[in-house]
């Protein structure tokens, strides 16, 4: 490597290494090699505190996970006593287990809640994609103007984003009470609440914690899609309103296709995000009475944590990294890679 | 529908108007249109946010019988009571000296190895940055069951146990936030501080510190976010005692407590909420161009 030999064989004191071109500039040393066992403990000193946390606490636990979910473990038991039975975990998630003889039984116990969670958060990403892209457009582009107060407005909307998912929770929790202001308002228009509760109902439920989830997220949208637009350059709008474009005409041609960067890598986050959902589904009773909401996450915590099946509950973690892994590489692979491919672009 | 209002404009501000139409931007009534959507946007987003506030002042029997007017009669009796106990207190202080000791802590360790991996070269380097960036594929979700017994054997317990694991996760987008921003200072302030004998270390704390600044308040700004908000580590690890909790936790366990009284409840989450408000608002810029750099790059 050049640098290698710039820093550390190099005899020539760097003073003079401003007339050597693409060389980094290097401190002033007597000693050669001296000074290139000083570099390595300066890179380790530097990088090494860093490296260290996430090899331990990030790295070596998603290790683990990998290896529990091969073994029946109850997380209190020695984990050299807990019993090895291979990708049993995953078969029993994902279609009852290997044995004939408990298949009906697993199916009901670790298959179905398995799926319905699976079918959870793949509604969410749909529906993210579906209900919150639209909408955060359709705000972003009309707040895309000055007026009176927008600074005002993004603050607002952007605000439920920054407070935590157990406050906005807890506060949703109350007013969707079945004796809160909403059934009052429902009833006040001569409706009701969805007939089992806001949130039990076996239908509805979803539906009031996609709202939730919307009322959350739906601000991120809008304020990355209002700064992709501001960099979208006004003598296009302005050509085009000369000629005589409507500003539907203007949002279809120019702007939505220019914040097109923007719109993939919100939607790569969204997609994500909804796979790993936790917080906001755990706050709201856990998933729901009867798991109505529950997503991957919820229920690897419900089963793996408070019903102490360690090894299970791995393998749903593993099933769910392995899951935002695959649809990462695809949408990168797919979708990303033409905004990647024009750097210049991609604002 | 944007076009037809377009003769009203007019009736509105007319210096305004006619600068814009001289641009020719838009057509103009749909700067109505703009209004109309960011009242309603308003409206959904503080509405519920005001009747969490105000419900802490209502009596339970006053939000049973009017719950959509405005509390009557007012009583403090709610956030009296929970301000002059101690307990809101201690959950206020876990969670700033966590999140405080979680951002110093990123700030300086992701700086340090972003560092190197911005301005030396070395072998091995990218190796290196692509090992941190893999980290942002591991949700904590994922590992959250063996980091719990990690912890568990490695005697880690309490507020350290919050710490020590929300660093490691919060390193990785540091560091890609911050690696380009280092790489993108000159070169020449290498030379000049090396002619001057400051070996690089002395070069990191006395020149790549202060002109870091700004990107180390934006990668701060959203680790302190995220220890804030935190729900899931201290789900795990702060079982038992209600005054060692963090403020999310907090808030789940005391209205588990006090299901019955609504709006104490409602007291309580909104004094949890404040001072993220507050933050917010004062490093509302910060935790934008954070999110949109963190996005972009």
């Amino acid at each position: 490597m050049t640098a290698l030999e710039a820093s550390g064989r190099n005899a020539d004191p760097v003073v003079e290494q401003s007339t050597a071109g693409s060389r980094p500039p290097t401190p002033a040393t007597d000693h050669p090699r001296r000074a290139n066992v000083r570099k390595w403990a300066e890179i380790a000193l530097f990088v090494g505190p860093a490296l260290a946390l996430f090899l331990t606490f990030v790295v070596y636990p998603v290790i683990s996970a990998a290896r529990y979910s091969m073994y029946k473990w109850n997380g209190v038991s020695q984990f050299s006593d807990a019993e090895f039975i291979g990708f049993e975990n995953y078969a029993r998630a994902l279609f009852g287990g290997t044995s004939p003889d408990t298949k009906q039984a697993f199916t009901t116990a670790y298959t179905q809640p398995f799926w319905e969670a699976l079918s959870h958060n793949f509604a969410i990403i749909f529906l993210s994609l579906a209900i919150q892209l639209p909408l955060a457009l359709i705000v972003a582009l009309t707040l895309n103007r000055k007026f009176r107060g927008r600074a005002f407005t993004r603050v607002v909307i952007f605000a439920p984003y920054v407070l935590s998912e157990v406050i906005a929770g807890t506060m949703w929790l109350i007013i969707f009470d079945p004796n809160g202001v909403a059934t009052q308002w429902m009833r006040a228009i001569g409706l009701d609440m969805p007939a089992g509760g806001w949130f039990e109902d076996p239908t509805w439920g979803f539906w009031t914690v996609f709202f939730i989830i919307t009322w959350k997220y739906v601000g991120l949208a809008i304020i990355l899609f209002l700064a992709g637009l501001s960099g979208v350059s006004e003598d296009l709008q302005e050509a085009a309103s000369i000629d005589g474009a409507s500003w539907w005409q203007i949002q279809w041609r120019i702007n939505i296709p220019l914040i097109g960067p923007t719109i993939r890598i919100w939607a790569f986050l969204s997609i994500i995000g909804s796979i790993q959902l936790f917080d906001m589904v755990w706050v709201l009773n856990r998933g729901g009475t009867a798991g109505q909401y529950s997503t991957i996450a919820s229920y690897m915590m419900e089963i793996g944590f408070f019903r102490s099946d360690w090894g299970y509950g791995s393998a749903i973690a593993v099933i769910m990294f392995f899951l935002s892994f695959v649809i990462a590489l695809a949408y990168m692979a797919t979708i990303l890679r033409r905004d990647n491919a024009h750097p210049g672009k991609a604002r | 529908m944007a076009t037809t209002q377009t003769h009203d404009a007019p009736a509105r501000e007319p210096g305004n108007v006619e600068s814009h139409r001289r641009k020719g931007l838009v057509p103009e009534g749909s700067t109505y249109l703009a209004i109309g959507i960011a009242l309603v946007g308003i409206a959904l987003t503080l509405g519920p946010i005001l009747y969490l506030i105000l419900g802490g002042f209502r009596t339970q029997g006053d939000l049973a019988s009017n719950p959509t007017g405005l509390p009557d009669p007012i009583q403090w009796q709610n956030y009296w009571d929970i301000l002059s106990g101690s307990l809101f207190w201690h959950q206020l202080l876990n969670s700033t000296l966590v999140a405080v000791a979680t951002t110093a802590a990123v700030v300086l360790f992701g700086t340090m190895a972003a560092y190197p991996l911005a301005r030396y070269s070395f072998k091995g380097r990218e190796l290196i940055f692509v090992v941190f960036t893999t980290g942002l594929m591991f949700p904590l979700t994922v590992a959250v069951l063996p980091l719990y017994l990690l912890l568990r054997d490695l005697h880690i317990s309490g507020l350290w146990g919050l710490v020590i694991p929300q660093i490691a996760f919060a390193l990785p987008v540091t560091i890609i936030i911050l690696r380009p921003f280092l790489a993108a200072l000159p070169k020449e302030l290498e030379e000049a501080s090396f002619m001057d004998g400051i070996s690089r270390i002395g070069f990191f704390w006395r020149m790549l510190l202060p002109l870091a600044r700004p990107a180390m308040v934006t990668v701060g700004v959203l680790a302190f976010i995220g220890s804030w908000n935190a729900y899931l580590l201290p789900l795990l690890l702060l079982t038992g005692d209600p005054s060692g909790m963090t403020l999310p936790l907090g808030v789940t366990t005391f209205q588990g407590q006090h299901s019955a009284a609504t709006t104490m409840i409602m007291a309580y989450t909104s004094l949890a909420m404040l001072p993220a408000l507050a933050f917010f608002l004062l490093m509302e810029r910060r935790i934008v161009d954070g999110l949109t750099g963190a996005v972009k790059g």
